[in-house]
């Protein structure tokens, strides 16, 4: 399970209380499903004809909730301090919670077992005050029985529980990787649409519109285009590599208007990849950290390529700028989101065969390299 | 009473001819004496001209505008009147919640004549009453001041313990506590401490997040001082202060803008 999310452990570490009251909230749990199964074996044991029932009762509640202290308790104060342990040293809480791994659970289930009878025997014999035969020491009658029961309640209550536990694991991890989702797609829908970009991006088209109507409505088409896409880009699962170019096109033409002089572009993109299927807007990120990091930051502005080749079974795209470059500047939490998402719909879509690197270019700026399997 | 002059800083071409044609429309007598393309520019045209006005966009290439307006209110000589102050932006909200504006404005992008409009005329009414020149810079110092201080914190960045100054092929390391003062020198950052001074390829704007505000004091633009390295700060009639280090023989220049950093307790 712990595998499931391994880059999201700030969204699906458990919120609000601490873990002691966590686990307390799940001990209580069990003391209570062990409450039951002392009942039910009391009964058992009694409507069997071996011994009447408020002994058997007392008996049975006491090595149960010894069991239950030892079992179920050290689990938890196992995981507890293996957590801190681990908080020390800056790693994630171990998943599921309060599950300290089936080496630590068998051993708690065999100390358990042996001090469960023992304990509850002696301490029953202090409530009720009478002898109980045959259980202290390991000799007589009942103690087969005993640790028979013992054994089998003690084995229920752990499998249950755990049962239990793992699924409400589960709808808690996929509850969470939903809002992981929605919160990324609403993020991903942000980032292509920065407020920055389209009012700026408006601000020139009102210009236009009264000293050049026919740029304006280019531009204004363009601007559709590229909204469309962005809006369209959740949905779709690909689109040809010469539409992702065209939408990529658009929108270093409505920052070429912006730009001015500062903005050179160019795009190249052989015949037969024209087809191949890509991730919608997967270069958009990269084109606009170009902008945003490289170009805009630099007075004179620069020069984007952005271009696509063949390497053997392998689609290489690449976003070249000639901009400030990557330098000592730790990457905003903006860029290193884009990167993510980058990387993330690649990892999604085609695993390790993927991959998105960035590389300081050979003549200064920056360059992004995705690289994609083919389809055969 | 002389025309009023502007300068606009807009790295945007289109917008910034715009800003300009506007203008013309509804301020005829201003004239607008530079467009700068650039923070940098804007500054340097800003100092030379000594415009009336300055449209500062806050988001440009080299300096912001916010950067432009710190630097111009350090470098700004005594005696003219400090230029008026609008800030013109596409989204960034904290700029616009930090002006209660009287004598400073912003406007928002695509600008409407409307609200242009309604800038002008508070643009207007200020300079008919002016006050003298001296009030104007403190009062535009406070209210930097507060805007720089509105400038959003910039998240969770660690803090720095080790500076790496590589000279050559070798990285010297450097415990940030044992740091004097760092000074920005064009694309450096000089570290200076007790024994020596290296240099860095940082600049100060990235640095600044990573340091403890407690511990390290920014005194100027270019300028950030261990405080309990300070021996002392002799304040002259401008405003400005001159720091001494202890154990240096060194001074450093406090600008207008931190000078309340060394009031008399």
């Amino acid at each position: 399970m712990s595998s499931l999310h391994p880059s999201l452990p700030g969204a699906l570490a458990p919120s609000g209380h601490s873990p002691w009251r966590r686990a307390g909230v799940q001990l209580l749990r069990g003391g209570a499903m062990v409450l039951v199964l002392n009942l039910a074996i009391a009964t058992l044991l009694t409507v069997g004809g071996l011994g009447p029932f408020k002994s058997n009762l007392v008996v049975s509640m006491c090595i149960g909730l010894v069991c239950w202290l030892i079992i179920d308790g050290g689990r938890h104060a196992v995981a507890v301090l293996r957590d801190r342990w681990r908080a020390a040293r800056g790693l994630p809480p171990g998943r599921p919670f309060g599950f300290p791994g089936w080496h630590w659970l068998l051993a708690l289930c065999a100390l358990g077992l042996v001090l469960g009878p023992v304990l509850g025997n002696l301490l029953a014999a202090q409530i009720s005050g009478d002898h109980i035969p045959g259980l202290w020491p390991f000799a007589g009658s009942g103690t087969g029985m005993t640790w028979l029961l013992t054994l089998l309640a003690s084995a229920i209550a752990v499998l249950t529980l755990s049962l239990l536990e793992r699924l409400s694991h589960a709808r808690a991890d996929a509850e969470a990787a939903r809002r992981v989702a929605a919160e990324n797609q609403l993020k991903l829908l942000e980032s292509q649409l920065e407020p920055h970009m389209l009012f700026n991006t408006l601000a020139n088209l009102r210009v236009l519109i009264a000293m050049d109507p026919p740029r304006a409505q280019a531009m204004l088409d363009r601007l559709i285009a590229f909204l469309r896409a962005t809006l369209n880009a959740s949905r779709s699962s690909m689109h040809p590599l010469a539409t992702e170019f065209e939408r990529i096109g658009d929108y270093l033409a409505l920052m070429g208007v912006r730009m001015g002089q500062r903005l050179q572009t160019q795009l190249s993109l052989p015949e037969e990849l024209r087809a191949v299927g890509v991730p919608p807007l997967l270069l958009q990120p990269l084109v606009e950290n170009s902008i945003k990091h490289g170009l805009e930051p630099k007075v004179a502005g620069g020069r984007i390529e952005v271009s696509a080749r063949r390497d053997g079974d392998m689609l290489v795209l690449s976003v070249l700028d000639s901009g400030v470059g990557l330098g000592s500047v730790a990457p905003a939490s903006h860029t290193r989101f884009g990167l993510q998402q980058v990387r993330e719909r690649l990892h999604t879509l085609y695993g390790s065969r993927a991959g998105l690197e960035l590389q300081e270019a050979a003549g200064g700026g920056t360059l992004a390299r995705i690289r994609l399997p083919l389809p055969l | 009473m002389s025309r009023p002059t502007a300068l606009i800083a807009e790295d945007e071409p289109l917008l910034a001819e715009a800003l300009r044609a506007d203008l013309a429309t509804l301020w005829p007598e201003l004239q607008v004496v530079a467009l700068a393309g650039d923070g940098q520019q804007a500054l340097e045209q800003a100092l030379a001209l000594r415009p009336t006005l300055c449209f500062l966009d806050i988001r440009m290439p080299g300096l912001s505008g916010l950067e432009a307006a710190r630097a111009l209110t350090e470098d700004w000589p005594e005696g003219p009147h400090f230029p008026l102050l609008v800030f013109v932006t596409a989204y960034d909200q904290y700029a616009l919640q930090a002006f209660d504006a009287q004598a400073v404005d912003y406007l928002l992008k695509p600008v409407d004549s409307a609200r242009l409009a309604a800038c002008i005329a508070r643009l207007q009414r200020t300079l008919a009453t002016r006050q003298g020149a001296a009030q104007e810079l403190s009062s535009s110092v406070e209210k930097l001041r507060a805007l720089l201080g509105a400038a959003p914190p910039p998240g969770s960045v660690p803090r720095l313990e080790v500076i790496q100054a590589q000279v050559g092929a070798t990285v010297h390391l450097v415990p940030v506590s044992e740091v004097l003062y760092f000074e920005a020198a064009d694309k450096y950052l000089r570290v200076v401490t007790a024994e020596r001074e290296h240099l860095i390829r940082t600049s100060l704007r990235e640095l600044l997040p990573q340091l403890d505000p407690n511990v390290f004091w920014q005194v100027h633009r270019g300028t950030v001082v261990q405080a309990r390295c300070i021996a002392s700060a002799r304040r002259d009639e401008s405003g400005k202060a001159i720091l001494t280090l202890k154990g240096r023989s060194e001074t450093l220049t406090v600008s207008r803008l931190y000078a309340h950093l060394f009031k008399g307790m």
